[in-house]
């Protein structure tokens, strides 16, 4: 044990990789799911070792192969990381169970091995983006995620996954290629890649090239941002969510966005610095418009959206607004907010998803005007639906309600009350799009298709009621997940002013 | 003769937002799929250059430790830009294969047609 204890870190990416590896030498779907099942819930808890490591002990720095940063690549795990390490992990192992039953009515026989093999090459690459702190390293482990998504997407049943994966490449490779200039104009103006070497670095650099410096905030904010669909670069995503199969809208929708949503948090506070891109740039301005759009915007196509998963992927759209409103907002209260709503939107879109993968499962559709009467027949599977939208909204009890209450307090806080306003309408527009599925999924009666319908197999039911039940558990008890939050915000804050 | 002097000097720059910026356009402005492709590869490319550049330092040798020799070129950049070259063929690759699928299932690699077809369907 004490031989492995120390190279956690590594295996942490190292696994899920060699995993990838295995599944696709497998070529069968049974033993491929189990190796992707076992990798899965492995995880957590080398994700769970490290987190309680950095609470008893303080950030962790690994050397990749023994070499010293800022020469050698450096993975470091803090408090905030190590959050969303285990966000990451956990989802992965939670909603892995569902994914045989999903899959092998969406995928054919032929191709499941190498969905598993596709799923655990984005697991490697998530986890190395919140882990490395390397620049260049994230880039790398960003596009291991991204092209392994973008085959997980196209394996879609309809063919306009097809054009939603192509439209998804494009623009996720121009994001990604304008992060890697971002990073290159870093490495220009400091000599290093390493995270922790180019804060230290960057404010005598600020001094002499303060150009240089804003240039390479934009281009990795445009590119990041991109990643994480920050309004108005979201486009790709309703569709990818849309047409993807059920069980990979789930595991994106919960981890992919909110890996990139860490990078963009890393850069703003521990690389470039509060300093640099909130007191002297006017990135705070800048980011706090956009989400006010998504929130609002985002909703409000939401509402219109006739497929259950392309209104839930609007959702997801404005939900990521209220994250990015934490990070503009800038101050302890309403940065927690962020961090905690980037932990409990996952548990809560992922319950969504599920519970509308499951639907799909029965009843072979998504579309809303041909689910009436589905929650008679799928009682609980469209409970915990309703409890997880009752989360979107922000019912108190939920999930939903500790972030948006943080972010309320983030915003008075500032003195803008507008903002309270603004996060209150959005959360009434949230309450249209889940009162409609709802209203049409249990007050209508069952349609002669629905009426056979029933609710799904354990191994898919279990992990719906996991996550509903986190919904609420995270509503109620919440030292966990806005504790660790608060300390990590007050890290990034105080770190670098 | 300070312009000539400004090109010369940053000559490599130039190139390299030049490529950056007809890439892009490309990637915008074409419906073709390989089109778009290639406006791609050409936006990545350019990010290559942007990287070897300040690589080369004038009388620079490979970093041999050689007392003969006392200015050294920084090979890092080479290496990372390598990893990048690979992570550009292999969105190539992938994208062509996807517009490949796409053409099976429409008939068609240009953007408009395919969703015409959808709207359709």
């Amino acid at each position: 044990m004490t031989t492995v204890l120390p190279h956690l870190p590594a295996l942490q990416v190292v696994i899920p990789l060699l995993g990838a590896v295995l599944c696709a030498l497998l070529r069968r779907p049974a033993p491929a799911f189990g190796l992707a099942l076992a990798v899965s819930w492995l995880m957590p808890v080398i994700a769970a070792a490290l987190l309680w490591q950095v609470i008893q002990g303080g950030p962790i720095s690994y050397h990749m192969g023994g070499w010293a940063p800022p020469w050698g690549i450096e993975y470091r795990v803090d408090l905030l990381n190590g959050f969303v390490l285990l966000l990451v992990a956990a989802v992965g192992a939670a909603i892995m169970p569902f994914a045989w039953h999903s899959v092998g009515f969406e995928i054919d026989e032929g191709r499941r091995a190498w969905f598993y093999c596709m799923y655990l090459l984005c697991l490697a690459g998530l986890l190395g983006i919140a882990i490395t702190g390397d620049a260049f390293n994230a880039f790398v482990f960003l596009e291991i995620s991204s092209l392994s998504s973008y085959v997980l997407i196209a394996l879609g049943r309809d063919r306009r996954a097809l054009l939603a994966s192509f439209q998804y490449l494009v623009m996720g490779t121009i994001g990604a290629t304008f992060y890697v200039i971002g990073v290159g104009f870093l490495y220009l103006l400091t000599g290093s890649l390493n995270m922790v070497d180019i804060a230290q670095r960057l404010g005598p650099a600020w001094a002499e090239h303060p150009r240089a410096i804003v240039a390479a905030l934009a281009f990795v904010s445009a590119g990041v941002g991109l990643k994480l669909a920050l309004f108005p670069l979201h486009v790709w995503l309703p569709n990818a969510y849309a047409h993807a199969p059920s069980w990979v809208t789930v595991f994106l929708s919960a981890t992919a966005t909110k890996v990139a949503i860490y990078l963009l948090i890393r850069f703003y506070f521990s690389i470039f610095g509060v300093a640099i891109a909130f007191d002297t740039l006017p990135i705070a301005q800048i980011v706090i418009a956009l989400s006010i759009a998504a929130m609002v915007i985002a909703s409000l196509i939401a509402v219109f959206e006739s497929d259950v998963k392309r209104m839930l992927a609007y959702s997801s759209v404005a939900q990521i607004g209220y994250i990015t409103l934490g990070i503009g907002l800038a101050n302890q209260a309403g940065l927690t907010g962020g961090l905690v709503h980037v932990f409990n939107h996952a548990v809560m879109k992922a319950a969504l998803f599920l519970a509308i993968g499951a639907v799909f499962y029965r009843a072979g559709t998504v579309n809303l005007a041909e689910l009436s009467g589905i929650g008679r027949k799928m009682p609980v599977t469209l409970a915990v639906f309703t409890i997880a939208g009752f989360g979107l909204v922000g019912t108190p009890g939920t999930a939903g309600f500790i972030s948006k209450w943080y972010l309320a307090l983030g915003a008075l806080d500032q003195g803008w009350w507008v903002l309270v306003l603004v996060i209150v309408g959005s959360s009434l527009i949230a309450m249209v799009y889940v009162g409609r599925v709802l209203e049409i999924a249990w007050l209508r009666e069952p349609t002669p298709a629905i009426a056979r319908a029933s609710d799904p197999p354990l191994p898919m039911l279990l992990p719906i009621l996991l996550l509903g039940a986190a919904t609420i558990y995270f509503g109620i008890d919440t030292q966990w997940s806005a504790g660790i939050a608060e300390a990590s915000a007050q890290a990034l804050l105080g770190g670098l002013r | 003769m300070q312009a000539f002097r400004l090109v010369v000097e940053y000559y490599n720059y130039f190139v390299t937002i030049f490529l950056m910026v007809a890439g892009l356009y490309v990637v915008i402005a074409r419906g073709n799929m390989i089109k778009k492709l290639v406006g791609l590869a050409i936006f990545q490319t350019s990010v290559y250059l942007l990287y070897i550049t300040p690589g080369k330092i004038l009388g620079g040798t490979a970093p041999i430790l050689d007392p003969a020799f006392k200015v050294y070129s920084n090979p890092l950049p080479h290496v990372l830009i390598l990893t990048a070259i690979v992570v550009g063929v292999a969105t190539l690759a992938l994208g062509l294969a996807l517009v490949a699928r796409i053409n099976e299932a429409y008939g068609s690699i240009e953007e408009d047609e395919t969703f015409e077809r959808d709207r359709e369907a």
